[in-house]
């Protein structure tokens, strides 16, 4: 008996050290910001998708491009392995995780706080879809309040702005343009 | 990642010298007195990564499950990936002529913009061609660091591009860019939608991710088409020009070729032909809330029976493979 409980509690340590070597790497993975939005990390964006350790140390973490073309992929590799290795976890692999693809639905509530936060309007719901994609050939209808005054008074000026998920509205009220981060 | 998760509270240490490694500047403030300042100093948040931003090759298909499918002639699933590798990699050349040169800002960076989305998916095709068929990649100097990708991007010759000839055609007018962008959105969106049940991993996820992408791609043509169509007299006279200069090309984006039939037989890719229906139909409700009348124009002819899937194109083809190429070929080892 005093062998097996000796057993289950040398068990339960090594759970406990894993779990917390995990939430370790987790944090420290977490802190990485988007080199695009400074203001948001790579977890509030929903880009960091996992984040393993293995039993020797060795730090998995997988991320998801926004958009095909997102040419910010290799910085945040780059960052992600530096801030894990000041963290203490010298071996660290970014894998890149193309499926499922990224939706702007991924955006944490306190992601969605630091774009407004920073004068940038967050995304809506992505519509469900059914069938092929419609097309639209009306400016896409948005709810969406001035960042800077709140007025829902607000036109679109391009769907597409200075990084793709981006795009570009003024604000009639106070005059003023603002981003918006893209339904995707 | 679950959302908001709680950090505990012995993990805060952790957290701040993360926190400080973010936020550590590498180099003190900028002093105007200091003639060793610069004025860029402080630009990029003190962040010293960033210094390198987007300068490094990079393998775009790092970590992805890359598998091949079994059931499919490997030489088969590479050209086939070539083929709508190219076709984005064409149509992304063209459309980033537009750059710094639109009829106004918010298109120049429309364009710019969907030019990206298409050479990011030229990218992974290009990466999954090589990896399904290395045979495809030209050889370059022993100890060259260029990828394969850039290798076939850079170091094929005009004959040995995939594309269809639509996106080839120089840009024009602004209604002649719009009008090759709705074509041909309209039909790789309608190729996609069916992709993404490839037993392909790699094509399957660029399909799937694709579709968002082009979505904006097609209605941001089609909505150009419409104002141009029921604008101004004379943006009329243009856009009907235009389809009239693009539509003979429209017809072999629908046509199958051998590879295409045989990837889709072996379920990994899909057969041209089976959306040109589909894309009829999304055409003719901007052809018809456009007020303009259907194309009628016979199709452009093939050369001997190859078009450009074969390998046979327009002379347009090898100006801008020419001008996409030359700084590549002339450094093969990366260096200058």
């Amino acid at each position: 008996m005093t062998t097996t409980t000796a057993t289950a509690t040398a068990t339960a340590t090594a759970t406990d050290d894993a779990t917390r070597i995990r939430e370790r790497a987790l944090a420290a993975a977490r802190s990485v910001t988007d080199p695009e939005m400074p203001m948001l990390t790579l977890d509030d964006l929903g880009i960091l998708r996992s984040v393993e350790v293995s039993g020797s140390g060795a730090v998995t973490v997988a991320i998801t491009p926004t958009y095909t073309g997102c040419p910010a992929m290799a910085t945040m590799r780059d960052d992600l392995v530096r801030v894990l290795g000041v963290a203490g976890f010298a071996d660290a692999t970014i894998r890149v995780s193309l499926s499922p693809a990224w939706s702007s639905d991924w955006i944490t509530a306190r992601g969605r706080q630091a774009l407004t936060d920073h004068g940038l309007s967050a995304p809506g719901r992505v519509p469900v879809r059914s069938g092929p994609v419609a097309l639209s050939l009306m400016p896409t209808r948005r709810e969406l309040h001035c960042p800077q005054c709140g007025s829902g008074a607000v036109e679109l000026t391009s769907e597409f702005g200075p990084t793709a998920c981006k795009a570009l509205y003024r604000c009639t009220s106070c005059l003023e343009p603002f981003e918006h981060v893209k339904e995707i | 990642m679950p959302d908001e998760t709680a950090m505990p509270d012995e993990l805060d240490a952790i957290q701040s010298v993360a926190d400080d490694v973010v936020h550590q500047p590498s180099h003190p403030a900028p002093d105007p007195n200091d003639a060793h300042g610069s004025v860029y100093d402080g630009l990029l948040g003190g962040d010293p990564s960033h210094w390198a931003f987007g300068t490094d090759f990079e393998d775009p298909l790092a970590g992805v499950d890359t598998t091949m499918p079994e059931g499919v002639d490997a030489a088969d699933l590479g050209t086939y990936c070539l083929m709508l590798a190219d076709d984005a990699l064409i149509a992304s050349q063209r459309l980033s002529e537009w750059c710094s040169r639109a009829p106004d800002l918010e298109d120049d960076i429309a364009l710019s913009n969907i030019a990206l989305d298409l050479l990011g998916q030229a990218r992974l095709l290009l990466a999954r061609a090589a990896a399904a068929d290395p045979s495809l990649v030209p050889a370059l100097p022993e100890g060259s660091p260029v990828p394969a990708e850039d290798a076939l991007a850079f170091f094929r010759d005009a004959g040995e591009f995939r594309n269809v000839r639509l996106v080839e055609l120089d840009n024009g007018d602004f209604a002649v860019t719009i009008v090759k962008l709705l074509l041909h959105s309209s039909a790789r969106i309608a190729i996609f939608e069916q992709l993404v049940d490839s037993r392909d991993h790699v094509l399957s996820a660029v399909a799937a991710k694709g579709i968002k992408e082009l979505t904006y791609h097609r209605d941001y043509a089609g909505r150009w088409f419409l104002t141009l169509a029921r604008g101004t007299e004379e943006s009329r006279r243009r856009i009907d020009a235009a389809l009239g200069q693009v539509s003979p090309l429209q017809a072999e984006m629908f046509a199958t070729h051998a590879v295409e039939a045989r990837v889709a037989a072996a379920g990994v890719g899909v057969d041209p032909a089976t959306v040109a229906d589909a894309v009829a139909v999304v055409l003719a409700q901007v052809f018809a809330l456009s007020g303009v009348d259907q194309p009628t124009k016979a199709p452009l002819a093939a050369v001997q029976g190859r078009q450009g899937r074969d390998g046979m194109h327009t002379e347009a083809l090898s100006r801008i493979v020419g001008e996409m190429q030359v700084v590549a070929r002339a450094h093969p080892m990366g260096q200058w």
